[in-house]
């Protein structure tokens, strides 16, 4: 049963809940950051379409590769695909902020400290794009 | 039908997927989506076919793309609970959510496999 969409009923009595508004994320900052990296679901979505799009271009030969970089210089696809590299980058930012609430590492009987978690993660982000960027432009 | 039982192991690929995207999209979107388009970086077609060819590449990117699939559908299921406050749609979310997951995976298993 939904909260607060309840009404008297013979043996129980009305929820007793406060209605939240559907645009309760708009009240704060913090609310807002929170929904901002949700959304950046939709984006990471979005990437994934579109590296599969890149995908097929380049499988179906030189020519449909040139019409897919036609297609993406339209503005309204750099748009959407800049915006997506905006929010990919913030889900990167949180997700690594947060590596140390998930991961705990001892040395010894010292539990590391979060920054140290944080910190590799960042590192690992550097080595990795290092990584694709040479593998997709030598390797 | 999502049952109880399914949730721990949706939770692992939403945070493997999570990592996977953190790490690995921000660098293949800005090269693919604006690097290349916008012309700053000119690789040719037949340069692009022989790395995405390579056997080690099309796993990488078919493990790329289905747990980053998996780790958007999950977290975009519960922005639509969180959000929206549509809690009690559960059923038809989760069926759309992770069925398009699911299709986005199988087509690019299908892509990579063909290439």
């Amino acid at each position: 049963m939904a909260p607060g969409a309840g009404h008297y009923t013979a043996y129980h009595p009305r929820w007793l809940r406060p209605h939240v508004s559907t645009y309760w994320w708009l009240r704060r900052r913090s609310y807002f950051a929170f929904i901002l990296r949700e959304i950046s679901s939709v984006f990471v979505a979005w990437s994934v379409v579109y590296l599969l799009l890149t995908i097929d271009a380049v499988g179906r030969g030189p020519a449909a590769y040139q019409d897919l970089l036609e297609w993406s210089r339209q503005p309204w696809v750099l748009v959407v695909n800049l915006t997506s590299l905006l929010l990919v980058g913030f889900h990167a930012v949180t997700w690594f902020n947060l590596a140390p609430q998930a991961v705990v590492v001892h040395l010894g009987h010292t539990r590391l400290p979060g920054f140290w978690i944080s910190a590799s993660n960042y590192a690992a982000w550097v080595v990795v794009s290092a990584i694709v960027a040479w593998v997709v432009l030598r390797g | 039908m999502i049952k109880r039982s399914a949730e721990p192991l949706l939770w692992m690929v939403f945070s493997a997927g999570g990592v996977v995207a953190a790490l690995v999209l921000p660098m293949l979107l800005f090269l693919f989506g604006v690097a290349f388009p916008l012309g700053w970086l000119t690789p040719s077609a037949t340069h692009l076919a022989s790395v995405i060819g390579h056997p080690m590449t099309r796993l990488a990117l078919v493990i790329v793309c289905t747990l980053s699939l998996f780790h958007a559908a999950h977290r975009f299921r519960y922005t639509l609970y969180d959000g929206l406050q549509i809690k009690h749609l559960n059923e038809v979310i989760a069926l759309l959510c992770y069925g398009s997951a699911i299709v986005g995976s199988a087509a690019s298993a299908y892509l990579l496999a063909t290439f």
